[in-house]
């Protein structure tokens, strides 16, 4: 197989707003052709979409508005991991040959329907995702003791990350004492541990070794791709202490890079909540099954923005089809040098992990320069 | 409404059962997830084994296991503490476009 790098990526502004699904595409497929060298809409032979947006052959209809006549164009749907389902979907058709240029194009409306998980009759009446997140911090608070401070810490962390990043939904950070007094929602569920459905786009730019060098000098590869569905339902996670597919798609990521949790300098992971986390700092290998809270206290007490260093998806909010684009746009920069205030130092290898509907499904990406 | 549904509207948790496989097959389908076989739907002990819970005010809600393989998420009214592992009863379900399992402790 050929290598396949990132050669660009845009971003718009994660928001509320009235822009069409169509708009907020285009509003990051523009910063692409604005920042790349010797990109023209002919170099672009592949254009997927990824939405959970109801509107129709949006791939097709945001090619002919960007004036792209792509060879293969369509949707990628896969709820909350839809973005590195595109992205690992665009990799494969460059890898193969089929094509040597391929745009992936992320996007939600904050009413997304892919916000309520009606399909799954495991669930009963219990279809909002706070659900499932406080069966997880119910397990993981009973098998490891952790506390509801321990998880106020991951909020705090990802928040203050996000004052640094211009594209994020909240402007704001939140003291460890906000988040513990905010509204409770369960048990073991606050407001301010919840990411919050928001407007987004996001747009990544995949070439091949053949022709990545026409658009850009630093190459980022995607070394490593796992990818895991475990079931639709729910109720198929039989350790609720962990998510299972969190640890398989990790796995295959690690043995196709040949790399190990060590050798990871920053990472992206998918805090849908704040339980999420620590459970995913776990799965993937950065702490010991039981260590993960301290893991994160650690970071939030030195300051270390190694973990979610883009504010995660609690700061910067969770448009569904953007969120895996984003995150893996976050790690190109941060390999590239280019994050600014948020840039961690020293990066070589970074990891991009994006799940959907409580783990049912999970993708690990990992990208070296 | 699916079969599924049906029943439990009227009170009846029933799952597709593949008796080639000799097998509940969860989530309902009309056909096996191993043979691809046709199903019958069979009812289901109303007894089950609680998982893990939390609380959203005062409505406590679990993940239960029924027959030690189908796993859902119900509605468990009690006054007194839960221990995972405890057996309960299937008191009542239901279906008004979400399905609805609502459980109590055996007394």
């Amino acid at each position: 197989m050929r290598r396949v790098g990132i050669a660009s990526s845009g971003l718009a502004e994660f928001s509320k707003s009235d822009s069409s699904i169509e708009s907020l595409m285009l509003s990051s497929v523009k910063p692409i052709f604005d920042n790349t060298s010797n990109l023209s809409q002919d170099d672009i032979e592949v254009v997927l979409t990824s939405t959970n947006s109801d509107s129709k052959y949006l791939s097709n209809v945001v090619s002919e508005l960007s004036g792209i006549s792509p060879k293969v164009s369509h949707s990628v749907e896969s709820l909350c991991n839809s973005g590195t389902n595109g992205i690992v979907s665009a990799y494969s058709y460059i890898a193969s040959g089929l094509a040597d240029v391929a745009l992936v194009i992320g996007a939600e409306k904050a009413d997304s329907p892919g916000l309520v998980l009606e399909w799954d009759v495991s669930r009963g009446q219990y279809k909002h995702p706070i659900y499932w997140a406080s069966m997880f911090a119910s397990a993981h608070m009973r098998k490891f003791g952790t506390t509801m401070e321990d998880i106020a810490h991951v909020s705090a962390k990802n928040h203050n990350n996000a004052a640094d990043n211009p594209f994020a939904y909240f402007k704001k950070t939140f003291s460890l004492d906000e988040i513990i007094q905010s509204k409770h929602l369960t048990d073991n569920l606050r407001l301010l541990d919840c990411s919050m459905p928001c407007d987004g786009a996001a747009s990544i730019l995949l070439a091949s070794e053949d022709v990545i060098k026409k658009f850009t000098d630093k190459p980022v590869w995607i070394s490593g791709i796992g990818q895991q569905s475990l079931s639709a339902g729910f109720t198929k996670n039989e350790d609720l202490a962990c998510m299972k597919s969190n640890i398989q798609s990790s796995h295959q990521a690690y043995d196709m890079a040949k790399k190990t949790p060590n050798d990871i300098d920053v990472a992206e992971l998918h805090d849908a909540f704040s339980i999420c986390e620590i459970i995913e700092l776990e799965d993937l290998g950065f702490a010991k099954p039981g260590s993960g809270s301290s893991y994160v206290r650690n970071l939030y007490d030195t300051n270390d923005k190694k973990i979610n260093p883009r504010g995660g998806l609690i700061g910067c909010g969770h448009p569904l089809g953007a969120t895996g684009i984003a995150q893996t746009i976050e790690i190109f920069q941060q390999l590239q040098g280019t994050a600014k205030k948020r840039q961690v130092d020293g990066t070589k290898t970074g990891l991009v992990h994006n799940m959907s509907a409580a783990a049912t499904s999970s993708t690990v990406l990992i990208l070296e320069s | 409404m699916t079969r599924f549904e049906q029943e439990l509207k009227n009170n009846v948790f029933v799952s597709s059962f593949c008796t080639r496989c000799d097998k509940h097959v969860w989530p309902p389908s009309d056909v096996c997830n191993s043979c691809f076989g046709n199903v019958i739907w069979k009812p289901v002990t109303r007894t089950a084994k609680l998982i893990e819970f939390s609380r959203k005010g005062d409505e406590i809600f679990g993940i239960v296991e029924f027959e030690d393989t189908i796993r859902v998420m119900g509605r468990i009214m009690t006054t007194s503490d839960l221990q995972i592992g405890q057996m309960l009863n299937l008191i009542e379900c239901d279906y008004d476009g979400k399905a609805k399992f609502v459980l109590a402790p055996i007394v």
